[in-house]
């Protein structure tokens, strides 16, 4: 209870750094569920909804890739863009972008998974409906994402929560740096290792109040949506 | 897949086994009524190895085990503070004092030593090789706006830096140059060749991580620059299930001939020089 009423002190006190960080959880979450849910809805409605060789085999390798360790995403970042690395020319070690392509390492796989088995109950019969319509491939893909809009809303979400919750891979490639790369967790992670239990408890209790106001406006679209 | 499956069972088997193995040895050494002593310690002297060469033979002679818990200097007391812990390894004088003052611990003992190095790009673009202390260097490191990783993470190495830093210690988001990582050293340090920044470090954590860093020891041996690692009992009047026994035995083996002959022993061998140095009485 202690924690709960120091966590909601800290909101209204409106520290500059605990505003700053939560500012850095924001960004990096909003590119890294917005990223993958481009690349990963339209991947999945394509698994779900059409039969293809080799469609078992990527079913099998994306479900394999939604168990892959966060630092283990991490890692293989963070060797891509080292001093040495391909990529390390670009400088991009400890930035806000180089974490949300270790998040979309992690979270694609998710979304496209989700987005299969979601899409799957009723592709088929939509695609049917489409056809009889005389519908184009584009637009019954588009009536295939209407008609799962609130599951597929669960997907968004779910890959949100992913991403504002992960530690492993984002404290590895964003260094959790004062100002920069830290974000809600790598701060919470910190304040653990300083010996702080309960303001890191407090900053806990933040985190889910934002996914909670998160969840929110999310449901609150889709209600409009529907009218 | 049958035999797939035979191989994975039997070969958990022999794991579990040999697991099993090591629980049953019988050198004819007492096995003290409680067994078990939970250090808490700070990750220096975790990381850098030395416990895991001292202890096997602690246990060795006396029939203990150790449990080492490491974290930063801050966690490795709360979490005593916390009644986890028969016994603490750490650097902060003035921690180690409130925990003392607080009726954590019985009393503190320090016994070894090393000193904190700055290490940097090998051009030291600062240019505070030949400095007369740490916080000299600190100086022109902060004139020169170079990059420098701070711990940030009130680790005993963090305290130590903050008191080189005294009232110069940068802390606005505006400071771009100063980067507080609020990770362990090891990270920093990786950090710190990532951006060919500086970095205030133990030595040991250093020598055991050089290989791999692009980083040399600029500045070492100031007289700002001691690093004292003490010992203190957990003080069981104030906590509950405080192995007393195991953690009075340890101390005073850790501070005893057989310890004292291997610390000095410690990373002779493998950097040339000795990596901590004990507290003559």
């Amino acid at each position: 209870m202690a924690n709960i009423t120091e966590a909601l002190s800290l909101l209204t006190e409106m520290d500059t750094e605990l505003l700053q960080i939560i500012g850095v959880t924001l960004r990096m979450s909003f590119f890294s569920t917005l990223i993958s849910c481009l690349t990963g809805i339209p991947s999945g409605v394509l698994l779900g909804k059409s039969s293809f060789k080799g469609k078992r085999t990527i079913k099998k390798l994306t479900g394999t890739l939604m168990g892959l360790p966060p630092v283990v995403a991490g890692l293989i970042v963070y060797m891509l863009f080292t001093k040495h690395g391909p990529l390390g020319s670009l400088g991009m070690l400890f930035t806000v972008e180089v974490m949300v392509v270790a998040q979309c390492m992690l979270i694609i796989p998710v979304v496209i998974n989700l987005t299969e088995s979601v899409v799957r109950i009723n592709a088929s019969r939509l695609s049917e409906t489409a056809k009889g319509l005389g519908m184009g491939k584009a637009k019954t893909a588009l009536l295939i994402l209407s008609e799962n809009k609130h599951s597929l809303l669960s997907v968004v979400l779910t890959a949100f929560g992913r991403s504002v919750a992960e530690v492993g891979a984002v404290s590895l490639v964003g260094g959790n740096i004062q100002w920069k790369t830290r974000v809600m967790t790598t701060a919470i992670m910190l304040e653990t290792n300083k010996g702080n239990f309960s303001f890191a408890l407090a900053l806990g209790v933040i985190l889910l109040i934002i996914s909670f106001a998160v969840n929110i406006i999310a449901a609150m679209l889709v209600k409009e949506d529907k009218q | 897949m049958k035999k797939l499956l035979a191989v994975l069972i039997s070969l958990m088997l022999i794991f579990t086994l040999a697991a099993c193995g090591g629980n049953t040895d019988d050198d004819g050494t007492k096995t003290p009524e409680n067994p078990v002593i939970r250090m808490s310690t700070t990750t220096s002297v975790n990381d850098s190895g030395l416990l895991p060469y001292l202890l096997p033979a602690f246990e060795a002679a006396t029939g203990y085990s150790v449990e080492v818990q490491s974290a930063g200097t801050g966690a490795a007391i709360q979490k005593a503070k916390d009644g986890n812990a028969d016994l603490i390894l750490v650097h902060a004088k003035a921690s180690e004092e409130e925990f003392i003052a607080e009726g954590y611990g019985v009393e503190r003992i320090p016994f070894m030593y090393n000193y904190f190095v700055v290490v940097g790009p090998e051009a030291d673009p600062a240019a505070i090789k030949d400095s007369e202390s740490a916080a000299a260097a600190f100086a022109k490191i902060a004139d020169a706006e170079a990059p420098f990783v701070s711990r940030g993470d009130d680790s005993g190495t963090h305290k130590a830096e903050l008191k080189i830093w005294g009232e110069a210690v940068p802390d606005s988001a505006e400071d771009d140059w100063y980067i507080s990582a609020g990770q362990g050293m090891g990270a920093c340090l990786t950090m710190a060749s990532e951006k060919a920044a500086y970095c205030l470090t133990d030595k040991a954590t250093f020598l055991s991580n050089k290989a791999d860093l692009d980083l040399d020891i600029i500045l070492a041996e100031g007289e700002d620059m001691k690093n004292t690692y003490s010992l203190i009992e957990c003080n069981p009047e104030k906590l509950e299930g405080v192995n007393t026994e195991g953690a009075k035995a340890l101390i005073e083996w850790m501070t005893g001939d057989e310890a004292s002959a291997l610390i000095a022993k410690y990373g002779e061998e493998e950097y040339g020089s000795p990596l901590f140095y004990l507290i003559e009485e």
